[in-house]
């Protein structure tokens, strides 16, 4: 008998615009001590199916159109609102993906921690505050929390984000559940951090003999943790096995796609780097800003004394964890973010002497691709209208070929030429990305800085952006400095990488050199908590 | 905190100074001395009183000294009410309109709050719709026409409550009070409704939820904390409020208080009076400003700790 | 710009969306249409009133409604109707124009500070901060009673006091704006600073300042009411709603009608842009368009 058995879960959103089916038939059953991951890109339900468990989705919109979920023979969804509270947190827990945001910035994580000890619905049952916290302090010694005394009466705010996710997770296993239910837990993260917490969870599954049902995007993620794999698209399962099963025998063609789509392994075709003095010099590159959200304006030093070049024809990437300065860096060589100190030339000109009204110029040759393909298109301009402007703007093209150098830039990035006329909201976030990579080619650059470009995107579309830049760089023969946290991706695009921490260049070789005799140590301990789509890894 | 506090003090001293610059300039520019429609008086008891007043030095010296009196606390003696200072004026009306706003103030905070998150746990149904249609209809009914009706239908047609005085008959402060507070319990009612929706939808509360927390106990320790920031912002701005509606609620009730007193020594043209208690009425909202602040930097722990940090 | 011709598909703006959103909202459409008939009806006063404004009759005194006067007459006889109407175009008149004042110097402030940024932006809104601290209300009535009760002077004083909220919703909306990574990629793009103003940062401000302004124009009529009530806003022979209130409360024992139809006027009207407001708010929110 398993612990939890969900039968023929269909939910659905009732929204102004009609009904959408967003979990449509799903089954599946977790066993004690047992770890099932539930994979998707984003709209395949994955979340709905778990929030659906414990009624925490929003009704309305949301409505359960049926199914059966047996816990220890109980069922879930029609059990009242008192037996749904019992449940919560006591035997079913959940742990969220976002640990900025889940927890009450007003109080503090020890209060937090030992609510459902004083609380518990069972009166009979609750604790005292003095020994709900000796409980709580016990456990967030287990999960590793250093001083654990001292930090007991600490606000979230005043904990990182690795730590935070370590105290959501005391705060699920307080009540010893028998069910854990991880949501993305790792996805806000950085990959050192979430190699820590992946370690923890499986750790601390098997000290405490929960279920665990583990819900990612990415398939990496599950390969290393999860005993049985349910892969869902649009509210469908599409594949449903043993790990080992859907890793290396699946008979699904989405699964096979979604594991094609992971970036592994070296870049296929090296670009064509030229020799020489580079395009770009970057020569003790300083940018500091005060950090006004600090009582004491303290000085950030976000790109401290950074020196490369980048050559004419080739993928630069940059990689480093959140706060590295990565972005500031991408922004300080296009002059977009003013620097402090030392000097950016491009083919021989000093950018950083520039007046404000010289540098105008220059900027159609540089063009940035932002990260969040929503935010860095105009919401109040169609297609036509964000790829026009650069064209008309810097006379590349006059009244009468506008148009048919926009649909040329549509077909280029791959965009139907009857969706000129829409708004950024009727695209999808790969199609957005697309649009931006139009307009960042529009103005026939030669080099251009990708901040990001596909780590707000699915695995599978994040694979097409890919291929997409790849192509362009190519045919247009581009240089480009590629930013991202996601060294996979870096090392399937790039040339050349440099690491960055804490606004320090730290290592820089060429890519497969990296990977293979990493010289820093923080470059092994980076390289070491990728994770890979690979169970027996 | 402290430092937050002497700070807000500090910035507090040019607002006064332009305070009282700009209405002392603007009643010495009037059109017409203080005395100019009593036409009875002949020219040396004119003389006599402006010497008296100090009306007859030089503008720059009456504004030192008047500034040098303001900083001792003495507003001078009143233009019309003959023998009596200002000071004495506004302490004889400061309790009594200090405990009408006072009930005004209780009044909207409980009927307001509580209207406002009612409304928040369940959005867009009739326990929405009603409270917040019935805080509509007290934005869009202003005192001045709020107390009339009340008036007209209880203390007239149905002879339930007295309509006029404070604290000479029982009862008498009760239709006061809601008229001054119905506007301010309605614009709470709004700011807690959008507050608590606002905060409702954050992840904590799921998390919340997901504990296996009861909903009173999500709503009141994990919702209210946040909701009712908007809410405690808006105090000191509704203090100011207040007081304003303290010189519509004060004249139609026929109340002895601060606000009566303004309104007449308006009409009266009582210079000195109307100074001195612009000045205080300033010095009043800057306090309750600054109390309402702290009250929100108090709420927020991560503003707490950084003032703190300052120190 | 000439637009390509093959799209046949159906495409809407967020401008588009925000309509089809407030046409659907009753109770939004119901103050943009008591909106309208005010305005149209305040324009057409002179024609239309059943009297004339002067037209007084003593020997009738006040009178309930009747069939010759719908909404009975005052202690001189005078129409209620009449005075309704007419009090309305000066109330509505300086609902508007207070408003337009607000808004010139509001925006203007507030995209200066915004725009330039730095300490130009701290003193801009330090000052704002200062202002803000200020007793408003004491000094309408303090310049009521100095210069006399003088309407223009009302226009400017109630204009100035609400000019600061505007400020601080333009600046906070271009501060946001800056920020967005699509005027960065303007920047980027080599856009002119006067180029991006116009083309991206105008239009995105448009919508906050839209509802503010419907919103302003009540909280403006409520102020001038209230001063007139006072005695210290609108002057006889002129007459405004709040005039109105305050003859119908002296007299409301014997004549409840003279103040209540008033009454019943100024509050269906701040109920009307108040839902016009509302509802304007929510067809405009960026966040319920964005998905």
């Amino acid at each position: 008998m398993a612990l939890l058995e969900v039968n023929n879960l269909k939910v659905s959103f009732h929204t102004r615009n009609g009904v959408v089916k967003a979990v449509d038939d799903i089954s599946f059953s977790v066993n004690r001590g047992e770890t099932l991951a539930i994979v998707g890109e984003s709209g395949s339900g994955k979340s709905v199916t778990c929030y659906s468990l414990l009624d925490l989705l929003p009704k309305p919109p949301a409505v359960i159109e049926g199914g059966i979920a047996k816990f220890d023979n109980e069922d879930l969804l029609t059990c009242n609102a008192e037996r749904m509270r019992q449940l919560r947190g006591n035997h079913i827990a959940m742990i969220f993906q976002d640990p900025m945001t889940s927890l009450n910035p007003f109080l503090t994580i020890g209060e937090q921690l030992i609510e459902p000890l004083i609380y518990h619905p069972d009166k009979t049952q609750r604790l005292s505050r003095k020994t709900a916290q000796v409980e709580a302090i016990d456990l967030l010694n287990e999960v590793g929390i250093i001083n654990p005394t001292s930090r007991f009466n600490s606000y979230p705010h005043e904990f990182s984000g690795g730590m935070r996710q370590r105290v959501m997770i005391a705060m699920a296993l307080i009540n010893k559940p028998r069910l854990l239910i991880c949501d993305e837990p790792t996805t806000a993260l950085d990959v050192t951090i979430q190699a820590q917490i992946l370690k923890l969870i499986k750790q601390l599954q098997k000290t405490r003999d929960v279920a665990v049902i583990f819900i990612s995007h990415d398939l990496g993620v599950v390969a290393g943790i999860a005993d049985k794999v349910l892969v869902m698209r649009e509210g469908k399962t599409q594949d449903q096995n043993t790990t080992q099963e859907v890793f290396y025998n699946s008979t699904s063609d989405y699964t096979k796609k979604l594991l094609s789509a992971i970036p592994s392994g070296a870049k296929i075709k090296p670009s064509g780097a030229q020799q020489g003095s580079p395009l770009i010099a970057v020569n003790q590159l300083k940018t500091y800003f005060k950090d006004f959200s600090d009582s004491k304006n303290k000085l950030v030093k976000a790109v401290d004394d950074v020196s490369f070049g980048i050559q004419k024809g080739e993928i630069f990437g940059l990689v480093g964890e959140s706060g590295s300065g990565k972005s500031t860096l991408g922004r300080s060589i296009l002059q977009l973010a003013p620097i402090t100190a030392g000097s950016v030339i491009y083919s021989g000109t000093d950018l950083g002497a520039l007046k404000a009204s010289q540098i105008l110029p220059w900027r159609p040759k540089m063009q940035m691709i932002f990260q969040d393909p929503y935010a860095s298109l105009n919401p109040r301009m169609t297609v036509y209208e964000t790829l026009a402007e650069p064209l008309l703007y810097h006379a590349i093209a006059n009244k009468q070929t506008v148009t048919k150098q926009v649909q040329q830039l549509m077909d280029d990035v791959g965009l139907a030429r009857s969706s000129a006329l829409k708004y950024p909201h009727e695209f999808s976030g790969g199609q957005r990305q697309r649009i931006a990579i139009g307009r960042a080619i529009a103005s026939q650059p030669e080099f251009i800085v990708a901040d990001e470009p596909v780590s707000a995107l699915d695995v599978t579309i994040q694979a097409q952006i890919l291929e997409l830049i790849l192509s362009l760089v190519d045919k247009r023969n581009l240089t480009m400095l590629f930013i991202s946290h996601d060294l996979s991706v870096v090392r399937s695009i790039c040339d050349r990488v440099a690491v960055m921490q804490q606004g320090k260049l730290v290592e820089l070789a060429d890519t497969e050199e990296l990977w293979a005799r990493p010289q820093m140590p923080y470059t092994q301990e980076l390289l070491n908590a990728i994770p890979t789509a690979d169970p027996k890894n | 905190m402290l430092r937050f506090i002497v700070s807000r003090l500090l910035q507090a001293i040019p607002v006064l100074l332009v305070v009282i610059s700009v209405t002392f300039l603007l009643i010495h520019s009037a059109p017409g001395g203080p005395f100019s429609d009593e036409k009875a008086v002949p020219p040396e008891v004119a003389r006599a009183l402006e010497a008296q007043y100090k009306l007859d030095q030089p503008l720059w010296q009456q504004y030192v000294s008047y500034l040098g009196d303001v900083v001792r606390g003495d507003f001078g003696p009143s233009f019309k009410y003959s023998g009596r200072t200002v000071n004495e004026l506004i302490a004889a009306g400061l309790p009594v309109t200090a405990e009408l706003a006072l009930y005004a103030m209780l009044v909207a905070l409980f009927i307001g709050i509580s209207a406002g998150v009612f409304a928040a746990i369940r959005p867009n149904s009739l326990q929405d719709y009603i409270p917040m249609s019935a805080a509509m209809l007290g934005i869009c009914m202003p005192s001045f026409l709020l107390g009339p009706i009340l008036i007209l239908i209880f203390g007239i047609q149905l002879e339930w409550l007295p309509i006029s005085g404070w604290g000479d008959i029982p009862g008498d402060k009760i239709l006061p009070a809601i008229t001054l507070g119905a506007g301010y319990a309605a614009y709470i009612a709004r700011l807690s409704r959008g507050g608590m929706l606002e905060v409702l939808s954050q992840d904590y509360i799921r998390t919340a939820r997901a504990k296996g927390l009861s909903e009173r106990l999500i709503i009141l320790k994990h919702g209210l904390r946040g909701g009712l920031i908007p809410v405690i912002a808006f105090l000191g701005p509704a203090f100011a409020g207040l007081l304003g509606g303290s010189f519509v609620v004060e004249t139609i009730f026929q109340i002895p208080g601060l606000g009566r007193f303004y309104v007449t020594s308006a009409f009266n043209r009582d210079y000195t009076m109307i100074l001195g208690m612009t000045i205080f009425f300033a010095g009043l909202i800057i306090v309750f400003n600054l109390l309402s602040d702290l009250l929100a930097l108090w709420l927020n722990p991560k503003l707490r700790q950084q003032t703190r940090g300052g120190n | 710009m000439q637009m390509p011709s093959q799209s046949s598909e159906q495409h809407s703006s967020l401008w588009l969306d925000a309509w089809i959103k407030l046409r659907k909202n009753r109770m939004a459409l119901f103050g943009f249409t008591v909106l309208l008939v005010l305005c149209v009806v305040s324009l057409l006063t002179p024609w239309i009133a059943p009297y004339s404004y002067e037209t007084q009759d003593l020997m009738l005194g006040a009178t309930p409604p009747s069939a010759a006067h719908w909404l009975g007459t005052d202690i001189f006889g005078r129409d209620m109707l009449t005075r309704i109407m007419y009090g309305g175009r000066v109330s509505l008149m300086v609902g508007f124009i207070a408003t337009a004042v607000a808004l010139v110097i509001g925006i203007l402030w507030g995209s200066i500070a915004g725009f330039v940024g730095g300490r130009v932006d701290a003193v801009m809104m330090r000052i704002v901060d200062i202002m803000y601290a200020l007793p408003f209300m004491i000094f309408i009535v303090l310049l009521m009673v100095v210069f006399g009760r003088n309407i223009l002077l009302l226009f400017v004083a109630i204009g100035a006091v609400e000019w600061l909220t505007m400020a601080r919703i333009v600046r906070s909306q271009v501060m946001a704006l800056r920020k967005q990574e699509f005027v960065e990629a303007a920047y980027s793009m080599g856009l002119s600073r006067w180029a991006i103003i116009r083309r991206h940062i105008i239009p995105n401000t448009l919508g906050p300042v839209i509802v503010y302004t419907t919103l302003t124009i009540p909280s403006v009529m409520l102020l001038e009411a209230f001063l007139s009530f006072l005695g210290l806003g609108i002057q006889p022979p002129q007459s405004s709603w709040g005039l109105l209130i305050n003859y119908g409360v002296e007299t409301m024992e014997e004549y409840p009608w003279l103040l209540i139809f008033p009454g019943i006027t100024l509050s269906l009207t701040l109920f009307a842009l108040n839902f016009l407001g509302d509802g304007l708010r929510d067809a405009l929110d960026p966040r319920a368009s964005k998905d």
